[in-house]
Order: C-alpha cells, then structure tokens, then sequence
C-alpha cells in the first residue's frame, strides 16, 4: 500500500485545553474520512506525539464534518500559564499530527488524486 | 419584524492584543450591525487584577479604548453597536474611561451599558462556607489547596444582561467576564426576540459565536492550506449574517484578504473543542454534531440544522492564584557542535548559580534545543548537527531574587564559554509571577447578574 502523508488528505487546527491539547482533523473527502475513521485510532496518534503527549488519548468523531477530534491529556509541559516549553499552547499539535505518514489503500488514492 | 430581516454581527479582536486594524476596518469596509470584542483568556482577569493592584484606575483593556477612539464616529454614523468583555475587573474604570472618550470626540447621545456581576473574588468565603465546593473541575483538587493564593476569580457569564442592556438602548455594552460566545448570543436574542427557551437558535448563535471568538482565525488565518489565502496583509475579519431561524453565513467584506471556505470555517470548528456532542455555555449546551456547513458562494458558508439544549444549572468559574515564580532567558549557539556547546552551557550555568549558593533542584530546571525539533518532537526526522539552535534556558521557583541569578549568568557565556555564542541584545530576563489556573463550576442560583445603561 502507498505510504502518504496525512497532511495530503487532511487538513487540521490545534489549541489548549489546561494542560492539553486538542487536535481537530478534517478528511479532505467523505471517502478518505470514512479511511481516517477506521484507522487515525487513538493508538496511532498517542504513538506519534509519544515524546509529547504523556496523558490519555480520546477520539470524538463528527462525521457531519468530516472530523475527528483528539484531546492529548498532559501534552503541554503545565498548560499555557506555567510552562517554560515553547508551544505550551499546543498551538502547532495541528501541523504535527499531519506529518504523520499512513498506509493507503490504493483504490482510495484516485479520491486523494481528485482532491489534491 | 421583517421575515427576511439579516443582522450582521462581527468579531473585531480575537484577544488581547489583536491588531487594531480588525475593528478600524470592520467598520470602513462593509456593512455591519454589530460588533465585538473578545479580550479575554484564561488568564487575563488575573493579570488585570495585578494591575489594578498597582493603580487602582486600572485592570480593564486599555486597547478597547484606543479602538473607541479609532471608530466611534463612524459607529456613530451606521448605527454599528459595540459589545466587548474589555471590563475586565475594574468595569467602572473602563467605563469612566469610555465616557472620556465619547466627550473628547464630540459626540453625544451615545449610551453606553455596563455588565456587573462576574467578579466573585470578595465573595469567595461566603459562598464556600454556603456549600460551593469549587474543586477544580479538571483535577478534583479542593479549593482549600489554593485559597490563600488565589488571585482573581470571575464566573463566566451569559448573554441575560447583555441583552437587557440592549433593549435599554445601550450603542455599547461592556462587561467583565462574560463568555466569549454569549457577546454574540445577546444581540441576536435582542433583535430576534429569542428567549432562554430557544435552545436551538441559542446553540446556533453560540456556534457563531464560536466560530467568531478567535477574530482572522475562521477567514484564512492559521489555515492549513494557506498557499490558497490571497492578502494576509488585509485579511477580513469575519462578518455573520444571522436569520430567525437560527441559520446564519459566515463571510468577510468584499475587497478583503483572506478566505472562507468551508475547510477554513471548519477548522475553527475544531478549535479548542472538546467533547463536541456536549459543548457547554452558560446560555445552553450545543451538539456540534449536528452543524450542517456547505459553501453557498465565494467566501460565504451557510451553517444549518444546530440543534442544542437547555443550559446546565452551573456556571464555570475561572479561578487564577499565584504558584511561585519563573524564568527563562534564551542563547544563539552556532555549529560546529552546537547541540554539545549547548548542553555545556546550561551546565554551566546551574553550576554558576550553585556557586552563588542557589540550588535549582532537578525537578525545577528546564531547558530546550530550539532547531532540533522540541515542536515535533519523536515527529519528524531531526538534524543532528544543527548549524544553528538557540538555547532556551528557565528554572521555577519561589525567590524571584534567586531566580533573577539565572538571567545574570548569560550574557557572560559569551565570553567565558564555549565560542560562537551570540544574540544576548535584549537584556537581562527577570523572573515573573506563574499564575495558576484553576476552572471550577458554581450552582447558578447564587449568581446575579446586573447592568445599567449611561447616556453620555
């Protein structure tokens, strides 16, 4: 299966929540969100921001949206009113997430073609 | 009231300290029938406190009267209202302030509301000895943990007196901490007849409200795709047009940078959202999943079909207290070997401290490799031998004096460190207060809300 980024197929917005983070997804297509919903898990994005989010990680799905939504528990080093970190408002979580490279089923990538 | 009757509401500042530019063109560049000013952020009542501590005539947004004076006259003219959370814990001061402003101009007639009721900091024993917990709402920690320290505390709320002060004729209404989509909320409620009971209509103003707080950010800014947006440089702010039924567009002037599309409008739909089927305010509880959102034409999306609920029987509460103190100073380290120089310096400099008898425990030093990925950290590949970093280096503690050593220490790295270090020009880093925050819910029934309207 092709590797893409999922910056090619999503686009996403990030911010705080205390002292976490949340990362908004959108599916640039219903197919590729219907691919997003089955396999952008909670395990795939706790696994890629493992240096960073060190808490729990939960998955809201808005299909009316083509979104899914992460909060990332304990991802910004005390929250934007005590952190020394840079971002410790989460605000380039966004960006990050989408440097993430997934599998795709190649009978999708026509969507992906129509939507690039 | 016309069926088709439209009201355009606008947002002119995403937070403090947003370009000036955003109101200054709101009013100039296209129709609009109300406008609002979001200045406030968890901890912004907190530092207005400290400052209202140093002078008593301040402790409010000092920029929201500067923007008056910028766009008064012209409000004046179109009949544009102004609502704005710039009160912030001294609303007296600003609206003496906005009375100066509205004489120095010359007009009159204009009649400006106030919105009292959110500040509960002198009420805090009272109301916890009457059985309001207020544990933190994210930790469960209790409030005697911090009750010493706390440093402001302020309800977060809705649109009721807002919309009271309107129909007393306000052209402006000022409050404290009002939640930042209930500015929206309250126009709309006064121009449609809404009442509590509208969850629905209540919900939709509240995504548009949503949807507005963050000002550029829903028309273009910090979009993904941003090679697509035309004119950062004039980017329009965002302008809704509301309907009776709840329905409303999002777009911007025309002749404005920026872009509305549904992807840009989306984005800001996911912005700080948290569980999106149960999104509280004070003046209802939204279901984000059931926002209909399609492009009706360039730069317009329509939002259909939100459906909400009633409100819950508790407001938020945005407690702020004072959690020690920190500092952090930063270092140009350039190759070769910079991230070893780097590290060597930030030995250096706890050392140093150490030597003026200032022990930083482990727990409460911090340093950062900026250039070697510290954003997207484990994300993405990493150079190892970075031509450039910059260190950035920081302690917590409880002695700002102790504190203040670390930034001290710097600038003689220098010359008395590794070479290649540079960009010490901006002075000595001192150490600031860490304000904490700590959110809590507080039964409704002992909050009043009050307002009154002044005509100048």
């Amino acid at each position: 299966m092709p590797l893409v980024k999922l910056m090619d197929i999503a686009i996403a917005r990030s911010g705080d929540k205390g002292d976490g983070s949340n990362v908004g997804v959108k599916a640039r297509s219903p197919e590729i969100y219907q691919y997003l919903e089955k396999n952008l898990t909670e395990e795939v994005v706790k696994n890629h921001f493992k240096d960073i989010c060190f808490g729990q990680v939960t998955r809201y799905e808005l299909p009316n949206l083509l979104a899914l939504n992460f909060i990332l528990e304990d991802s910004l080093g005390g929250g934007g009113t005590e952190a020394l970190i840079l971002d410790s408002q989460g605000k380039v979580h966004g960006l990050g997430l989408l440097h993430l490279e997934m599998d795709m089923p190649s009978e999708l990538i026509e969507y992906f073609i129509g939507v690039s | 009231m016309g069926k088709n009757k439209i009201i355009r509401i606008a947002n002119a500042q995403g937070f403090w300290g947003d370009s000036i530019l955003g109101p200054i063109r709101l009013v100039e560049e296209g129709p609009v029938d109300y406008i609002t000013f979001d200045y406030l952020a968890e901890i912004t009542m907190s530092i207005m406190q400290k400052q209202k501590l140093h002078r008593p005539d301040a402790g409010f947004a000092r920029d929201f009267i500067q923007m008056l004076e910028k766009i008064l006259p012209a409000c004046k003219k179109k009949g544009i209202k102004i609502i704005a959370n710039a009160g912030g814990v001294n609303l007296k001061g600003c609206l003496q302030e906005t009375k100066k402003v509205i004489r120095e101009l010359g007009l009159a007639g204009v009649k400006v509301g106030i919105v009292e009721g959110d500040d509960i900091m002198d009420r805090l024993d009272e109301l916890i000895a009457g059985g309001e917990a207020l544990d933190n709402m994210d930790s469960g920690a209790a409030i005697s943990d911090i009750r010493g320290a706390i440093t402001s505390a302020n309800v977060y709320i809705g649109a009721d007196s807002i919309v009271n002060a309107l129909k007393e004729g306000a052209d402006i209404v000022i409050t404290g901490r009002a939640s930042d989509p209930s500015l929206v909320v309250a126009p709309l409620m006064y121009e449609f007849g809404w009442t509590a009971n509208d969850h629905d209509k209540l919900a939709a103003a509240t995504v548009m409200g949503h949807i507005i707080e963050c000002g550029a950010q829903c028309t273009g800014g910090n979009y993904t795709d941003w090679r697509e947006v035309k004119d950062y440089a004039r980017i329009g702010y965002p302008v809704c047009e509301a309907s009776n039924d709840g329905s409303f567009v999002v777009t911007k002037h025309d002749n404005t940078g920026g872009l509305v599309t549904v992807d840009t409008v989306t984005s800001q739909l996911l912005y700080e959202l948290g569980d999106p089927g149960c999104y509280i305010s004070p003046d209802c509880v939204v279901d984000f999943t059931t926002i209909n959102i399609s492009q009706e034409g360039e730069d317009r999306v329509a939002i259909t079909g939100v459906k909400g609920s009633k409100a819950t029987p508790t407001y938020k509460v945005s407690i702020s207290h004072s959690k020690g103190y920190k500092i952090l100073g930063t270092l140009c380290v350039t190759g070769p070997d910079a991230i070893e120089k780097a590290m060597l310096l930030k030995d250096i400099v706890f050392e140093r401290m150490a030597m003026q008898s200032v022990d930083v425990a482990e727990e409460d030093r911090f340093f950062e490799l900026f250039g070697t990925n510290v954003l997207y950290k484990g994300m993405v590949e990493s150079n190892q031998q970075p031509a450039e970093i910059m260190l950035r280096i920081g302690a917590k503690g409880t002695d700002p004096k102790q504190l203040d050593i670390l930034g001290k220490e710097l600038a003689p790295l220098v010359t008395s460190g590794p070479p290649g270090i540079t960009g010490f020009a901006s002075g000595r880093p001192r150490a600031t207060e860490i304000i904490g925050y700590w959110p809590a819910l507080i039964s409704k029934k002992q909050i009043v809300t009050t307002h009154f309207v002044e005509e100048v």
